[in-house]
């Protein structure tokens, strides 16, 4: 036990002794959340719109003022040109084309049906898709108008209708500052364990002064212990800094225990940790472990469904996360974070999250050698 | 000129040498392309969601079926009783819970309107908004299909829409564009600031320094074998993408291979700013991974749309070169616009460029101490 404490107070003098990493460690982080956060949103807004009004009639003038009422729309142009539209959509001037026929008015007036042409630009799908919804739901609503208009016309009968009402819990205003925090709070945790922990391994191989450790006393496993607590403790320290962050600027709720959530994150620390040090003792250089980790960061990121719905996500995919810790962690979080969730509801998680602990830390005990 | 090549070769060796890079180097951009293209979706499929209905009767269980069958939605669990909404919602599996009031079929025929509850989960705002819209979508074809066919001169407006570009709504044509960039800017700023750092840190840099090799020709020769690497990588990854994804370049391939040249002498120089200003790998490793990794993916646009950021990120990101080069390769590959649509993004690049190496060359110094 002592051995281990002095292993690690080694460690610590090793890592603040670099002025750069000792203050990068807590001031990147920092940094990152603040500048970060509050950029993100999947909330569409100022659609930038192009007109093409080939009608010019009152009936056409009224649409367009819908769209203009609309935040959601930013009338930017209007043209008579087609071709000045889509240049106009080449140059992204403006993500949508709506193209208003002549005869429009007469026809509507009228009676008659009327077509008209929305073009979208579509290379984000996604969007694309929001705002062809948008649009069709504004002139939804102004055909209801004009019907309401003409009811001398058009008698309405009364139709049975379902009405339906809806309600987000947990999240009232949809505030995507409270989905953000929690992921990349994750990932700015895993980034400085997974790479620091690492390479501290690497660069004492590639300069040699793990020979020094290597011919004393001291066991394989309560070297990687020590190699890997005062990393542990940074990331936890990093944690607390971010939540105390989005507390503060942020003001993003806490539901659940505080206790439970740092209880995740040393979990997840030391699998991500044990797995940052087993693929060190693969690893020759710096260089090598930086892009071995940098394909595991990546993987582990963009697959654990911290932007993108993990339900979406083909089967294998979803098998594959099951050795993800990035993933369990992202859910614990925002679980007991916006929600509250106790420990019996993320016991699942802890338990998956738990296992892959022991296997990578096993792994890097069991692979680490003491004779070259 | 001799002089110089024989230093290229050596740092050719240097990278060859060391054979796990080099399949690093090529398997992530490849690995990336397909996690993206596959995996990464923004769309929903198979949503968990719960059903609360108190009234049970042949109305709710038709509504139901209808939502359940419509491929976005997979049901997890029948509810009993409003307190489990919240118990269901905790455990995590469940996204959405649809309640059906009391008498809803008797309300609906009687009184000619009934009504039914949408609680989304809003810790996912993205999955619940869309849970949201596509079972309004749904409940409204009921409502039409329980009317029969919609009166005479009541749709008046028919809109049509033309998706342009993408007429498929394929995900990927948002994501091959922005993985190319983030691989790039990621590489070859990591590469450059890593092996010059490797040799100051152990010392090697002096053994250069005091040969004949001016420090400009010890930076480019530094620099060369991973321009041609990750040359071959744009190639690679343009290939890819038009096999795998049937993404093929629209515009002109010399035009955008020109483009790619420019960006990655962009990242390098970044690369080589890097290691002028850091003592060691991990401080070089720790400014291009975790500095530039994350800005990357959330500010240039590549999966947040700028323009629904807060206005004052429109400033913030007009730092990020990769703002820039996704404006260039979305135009050039996938709109197949000219050179005359993209001059000023190319201006930017260029500045930059001439920026970072001017900064280098200022701070990059001969003697060690």
């Amino acid at each position: 036990m002592r051995t281990i404490l002095y292993l690690i107070r080694k460690e610590f003098i090793q890592i603040f002794r670099n002025k750069f990493i000792s203050k990068a460690i807590f001031g990147v982080p920092i940094v990152q959340m603040l500048i970060l956060v509050p950029a993100i949103t999947f909330e569409i807004k100022n659609v930038s719109l192009c007109i093409i009004d080939n009608d010019y009639s009152s009936e056409s003038r009224g649409l367009i003022n819908k769209l203009e009422g609309s935040t959601f729309f930013k009338l930017r142009y209007s043209t008579w040109s087609e071709q000045e539209a889509n240049n106009l959509l080449h140059r992204n001037k403006c993500n949508l084309i709506l193209n208003i026929p002549s005869g429009f008015g007469k026809d509507i007036s009228s009676g008659k049906p009327s077509k008209i042409l929305a073009t979208v630009d579509a290379i984000n799908a996604s969007s694309a898709q929001l705002t062809w919804a948008y649009l069709n739901g504004v002139i939804t609503d102004y055909n209801l108008n004009i019907i309401t208009e003409n009811i001398s016309l058009n008698p309405v009968i009364s139709f049975p209708r379902i009405m339906a009402t809806n309600r987000f819990w947990y999240n009232e205003t949809l505030n995507y500052k409270y989905y953000m925090l929690p992921g990349i709070l994750v990932i700015l945790v895993t980034a400085i364990g997974f790479l620091l922990a690492g390479l501290n391994m690497v660069r004492e191989k590639e300069i040699g002064t793990i020979e020094q450790i290597n011919v004393t006393p001291v066991r394989k496993h309560q070297f990687i212990i020590a190699k890997m607590i005062p990393f542990l403790v940074i990331g936890l320290i990093d944690l607390a800094l971010g939540l105390a962050i989005g507390k503060i600027t942020f003001d993003i709720p806490f539901e659940g225990s505080l206790l439970l959530l740092f209880l995740g994150s040393a979990i997840f620390l030391i699998a991500v940790l044990g797995l940052a040090l087993f693929i060190s003792t693969l690893s020759g250089t710096q260089q090598q472990y930086m892009f071995v980790a940098f394909f595991f960061m990546i993987i582990f990121i963009l697959m654990s469904g911290i932007f993108t719905p993990f339900e979406s996500m083909p089967v294998w995919a979803q098998i594959f996360d099951v050795a993800n810790p990035v993933a369990y962690l992202i859910r614990i979080n925002r679980m007991v974070m916006l929600k509250g969730s106790t420990i019996l509801d993320i016991r699942g998680e802890l338990v998956a999250l738990a296992i892959i602990a022991a296997c990578f830390t096993t792994f890097a005990v069991r692979r680490y050698r003491k004779t070259a | 000129m001799k002089r110089f090549l024989g230093f290229v070769k050596k740092e050719f060796l240097h990278i060859f040498r060391d054979y796990r890079t080099l399949i690093i180097l090529f398997g992530i951009p490849a690995v990336q392309i397909l996690i993206f293209g596959f995996v990464v979706s923004t769309d929903i499929k198979n949503a968990g969601v719960a059903i609360l209905d108190l009234s049970k009767d042949e109305v709710t269980r038709e509504l139901s079926d209808k939502i359940i069958s419509s491929g976005f939605f997979k049901k997890t669990e029948t509810l009993l009783s409003y307190n489990d909404i919240d118990l269901v919602f905790k455990k995590g599996q469940t996204k959405a819970v649809f309640i059906f009031g009391e008498n809803f079929g008797r309300n609906l025929m009687k009184e000619g309107k009934a009504s039914i509850s949408i609680i989304a989960d809003g810790s996912e705002p993205n999955v619940a908004t869309l849970i949201t819209n596509y079972t309004l979508a749904i409940i409204s074809n009921f409502n039409r299909e329980l009317n029969g066919s919609p009166a005479s001169g009541s749709v008046l407006i028919q809109p049509e829409v033309k998706m342009f570009y993408n007429p498929n709504l394929k995900s990927h044509f948002m994501f091959v564009p922005g993985v190319i960039t983030l691989i790039l800017i990621l590489i070859c700023a990591l590469m450059t600031s890593v092996t010059i750092t490797r040799e100051k840190e152990f010392g090697t840099m002096e053994v250069l320094l005091v040969s004949p090799l001016k420090p400009i020709q010890i930076i480019l020769g530094k620099v060369t074998p991973y321009f041609l690497l990750s040359f071959i990588n744009v190639n690679l990854i343009l290939i890819m993408s038009w096999l795998v994804f049937e993404l093929p370049v629209k515009g002109s391939i010399a035009l955008l291979l020109l483009e790619c040249m420019l960006y990655i002498l962009m990242s390098l120089s970044l690369g080589i700013l890097i290691s002028t200003v850091s003592k060691t790998m991990q401080q070089a490793i720790f400014i291009s991974f975790i500095g530039l990794m994350l800005p990357t993916i959330l500010l240039s646009g590549f999966i947040f749309p700028i323009e629904n950021m807060p206005k004052i990120y429109d400033y913030v990101s007009m730092i990020m070169p990769p703002r820039y080069f996704i404006i260039i390769i979305k135009s050039i590959m996938i709109k197949g616009t000219g050179f005359f649509f993209v001059w000023k993004e190319t201006m930017i690049i260029s500045l930059m460029t001439l920026l970072f190496i001017g900064l280098s060359v200022k701070k990059f110094k001969v003697r060690l101490r």
